[in-house]
């Protein structure tokens, strides 16, 4: 097992991530797990008891996982986002972006490549869930 | 035109950088092919039969002079000394080494130019009018609009592994020079009763093989909310659009599926909530892009008159110019379908001269068509007969704008991986067939469009006729299809019937013009003829 990447200060989540179904089904679990045709959404009226959502990318090329992390994000969601399966150095700052935090890559991936992945791009065109302030936004105050 | 201030300039330079590093890992064999592969098709850089292909991105095809030059040097110093102007308003090199494509990059940026996600599953080069900010029958100019949607797109974290690739068109006519309505996010710009400025939007169009065209699914989008609802648009097809089959996975297949009536619903669902998300630029925004598009400075005094005493030049104005907004002024088409030509190609003297001409006679500024010709926006009438000669002398002036000849072709099998037939030799032995261009005129206009396999690169599905590559028993034949078109009475063509050799395609396209030129009405252009006629009659001229 590849060591997960956390950009995150608070305390590691302990309790294992279940999956949607079991979720939904269950009233006390904190920590839950969607695949990539899920709908994000379902989590929403759960937010303020989550302290976990990981995001399965089945393949790097598989890019719902940016919109559900972007939807809980949109929603007020300030748990832990864990991005995991086939994240690779080059999508890292994407998700990133979309309010990843966290990161359980099936391979590992060198951590100075990342800061250098994360610090690559000075600006950003649009306004996502990183609040990065956007290009448009530093052109008109 | 747009200039980039720093933060554009960054961004490109920044790409160059990545690029250079992403091919350093491929090369020292850090990355797979598996995994390069998306990242090098972000950059363009495509893998075909003989070498990589690298698609450079010309924004809503509007080009400076010095830009074009540069497409003229890169054609020079890293490919075989020409480059082929695509059907959406870019250029291709076909001929590039991959160690080469990080200082091309490093080039294209030093004139503010990139080959960011001209490819991949992406949000492509937004494409436009040619005739933008030029002709009389806008109502706005387009092309910011345009550009507000290029800087959102590039890099858009949210949708670079959508489920395919994905074309914006953006348009301000009811004219439609730029096939709005086959793009996956056709944008026609529309005044509200209040007079105020908006954007109709036209959702899931597309070719490829299942050809469909885009159907209208709001009325009115102001300015300020472009975004909210383009990012509204995108994020219901990057969560629904279908992953498991790649050739049901663009946003057309969605939309037909779901519906237009129910894909617009959960369009407009999300677009409420985003709305509030604060995704829009201020209005400011489009106001300062706007300023690089104001007119240049016309001489308002320029006269209309033209002599045409030359008879050369004569068809040439006839055919090639269209009207110009401001009076004295005319919109020069160069067409790249010189008799016996690769459709879209130009070699790197001539792009040279056509940056030259753009500088001395057209304010500093080319346009690249949909229909791979290029655009000299504002030639004021009275140097069109200087620039014609120069023209005429650069093999540029072929005097065949929407006539047969100036038919669209895709690369093909000459080129291409996917390719089932050829596309170029086609049109080529076509453009002989016909050469003659008194024979060409009396068939008026007539848009013919070739592709060498169903991917249908070379629109022909949108072709009044079309003609399609397919392989039958390992050899090449080729499908007729009549009655399609790209322009603003859109339409899809259909097969006629069984295919041809190739020059039995020919033959058949002598026939079914020569049965438009027996059975036309007063006015009646070859499509008009064939929708009034049907289908029946003309199978009926070439299977007897
Ligand atoms: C030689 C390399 C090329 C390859 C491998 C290639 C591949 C493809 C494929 C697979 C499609 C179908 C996509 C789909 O239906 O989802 C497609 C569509 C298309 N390609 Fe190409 N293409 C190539 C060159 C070109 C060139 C040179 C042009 C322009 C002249 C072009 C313009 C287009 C257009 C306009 C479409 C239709 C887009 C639509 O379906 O809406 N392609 N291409
Ligand atoms: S239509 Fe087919 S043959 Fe032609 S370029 Fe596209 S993929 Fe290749």
């Amino acid at each position: 097992m590849v060591e997960a990447i956390r950009l995150r200060d608070d305390e590691v989540h302990e309790e294992p991530a279940v999956s949607l179904d079991s979720f939904l089904d269950q009233s006390n679990a904190t920590a839950v797990r969607i695949e990539a045709g899920e709908d994000a959404r379902l989590l929403l009226p759960y937010l303020d008891r989550v302290s976990l959502i990981e995001i399965d990318f089945p393949a790097f090329g598989d890019g719902r996982g940016y919109s559900a992390a972007q939807i809980l994000r949109e929603s007020g969601y300030a748990g832990e986002l864990r991005a995991s399966g086939d994240v690779l150095l080059d999508q890292i700052s994407h998700m990133r972006r979309c309010g990843f935090d966290a990161f359980a890559p099936n391979s590992p991936i060198n951590p100075q490549r990342m800061e250098e992945a994360f610090k690559r791009f000075e600006h950003v065109y649009q306004a996502t869930s990183d609040q990065r302030v956007p290009i448009w936004r530093h052109r008109h105050g | 035109m747009y200039q980039y201030d720093q933060y554009d300039q960054k961004m490109v330079d920044a790409r160059v950088e990545e690029f250079r590093d992403q091919v350093d890992r491929r090369i020292a064999g850090d990355l797979t092919e598996d995994q390069f592969k998306p990242l090098r098709l972000m950059n363009g850089l495509y893998l075909q039969l003989h070498a990589y292909m690298l698609r450079v991105a010309v924004p809503y095809g509007t080009l400076s002079s010095k830009q074009m030059r540069m497409l003229g040097h890169i054609a020079r110093k890293y490919d075989r000394d020409y480059g082929h102007f695509t059907t959406r308003q870019n250029i291709q090199y076909n001929w590039i080494k991959l160690e080469d494509a990080p200082d091309i990059l490093a080039d294209l940026a030093s004139v503010e130019m990139h080959a960011i996600q001209t490819s991949g599953n992406c949000i492509r080069n937004i494409s436009s009018d040619q005739f933008a900010g030029a002709t009389a029958d806008e109502i706005a100019d387009p092309r910011p609009w345009a550009e507000i949607l290029r800087q959102w797109s590039s890099f858009h974290p949210e949708f670079s592994y959508l489920p395919r690739k994905f074309k914006f068109a953006v348009i301000a006519s009811d004219t439609d020079r730029a096939a709005m309505r086959l793009h996956d996010i056709g944008i026609q710009l529309v005044h509200n009763d209040a007079g105020e400025l908006g954007a109709k939007f036209f959702v899931g169009g597309g070719m490829g093989r299942t050809p469909m065209i885009a159907p209208e699914i709001r009325d009115f989008v102001p300015a300020d909310e472009l975004i909210s609802y383009a990012e509204a648009c995108l994020r219901v097809y990057n969560r629904y659009g279908r992953r498991d089959n790649k050739y049901k996975a663009r946003i057309k297949i969605l939309v037909h599926e779901l519906g237009k009536e129910e894909y617009t619903r959960q369009v407009e669902e999300e677009f409420a909530h985003m709305k509030q998300l604060g995704l829009n630029p201020p209005v400011e925004e489009l106001a300062r892009i706007s300023e690089f598009f104001q007119d240049p400075p016309f001489d308002t005094q320029a006269s209309d008159d033209l002599d045409l005493s030359d008879p050369d030049f004569a068809l040439w104005v006839d055919q090639n110019i269209s009207a110009h907004k401001q009076p004295g002024y005319a919109i020069a088409t160069i067409s790249l379908k010189p008799r016996g030509g690769i459709p879209g190609d130009a070699s790197s003297a001539q792009i040279d001269l056509m940056a030259e001409l753009a500088e001395q006679y057209s304010f500093d500024e080319l346009r690249v068509t949909h229909s791979q010709n290029i655009v000299l926006p504002h030639v004021r009438k009275s140097n069109l007969y200087a620039m014609w000669q120069k023209l005429d002398e650069a093999g540029l002036a072929p005097a065949n704008l929407d006539l047969i000849t100036d038919s669209i072709a895709c690369p093909g099998l000459d080129y291409c991986s996917l390719a089932n037939a050829r596309s170029i030799p086609l049109a080529q032995k076509i453009s002989e067939r016909f050469a003659d261009l008194g024979r060409q005129r009396e068939l008026g206009e007539l848009k013919l469009k070739i592709s060498g396999c169903i991917n249908a690169c070379g629109h022909h599905h949108a072709g009044h006729i079309g003609i399609l590559g397919v392989d039958r028993k390992g050899t090449e034949n080729y499908q007729l299809l009549l009655g399609g078109s790209g322009a603003e009475d859109a339409s899809l063509a259909k097969i006629t019937g069984p295919g041809f050799t190739e020059d039995g395609v020919i033959d058949a396209i002598e026939t079914v013009t020569d049965l438009y030129l027996e059975q036309r009405e007063e006015g009646e252009r070859f499509i008009d003829t064939y929708r009034r006629v049907g289908m029946a009659r003309f199978k009926e001229a070439i299977y007897g």
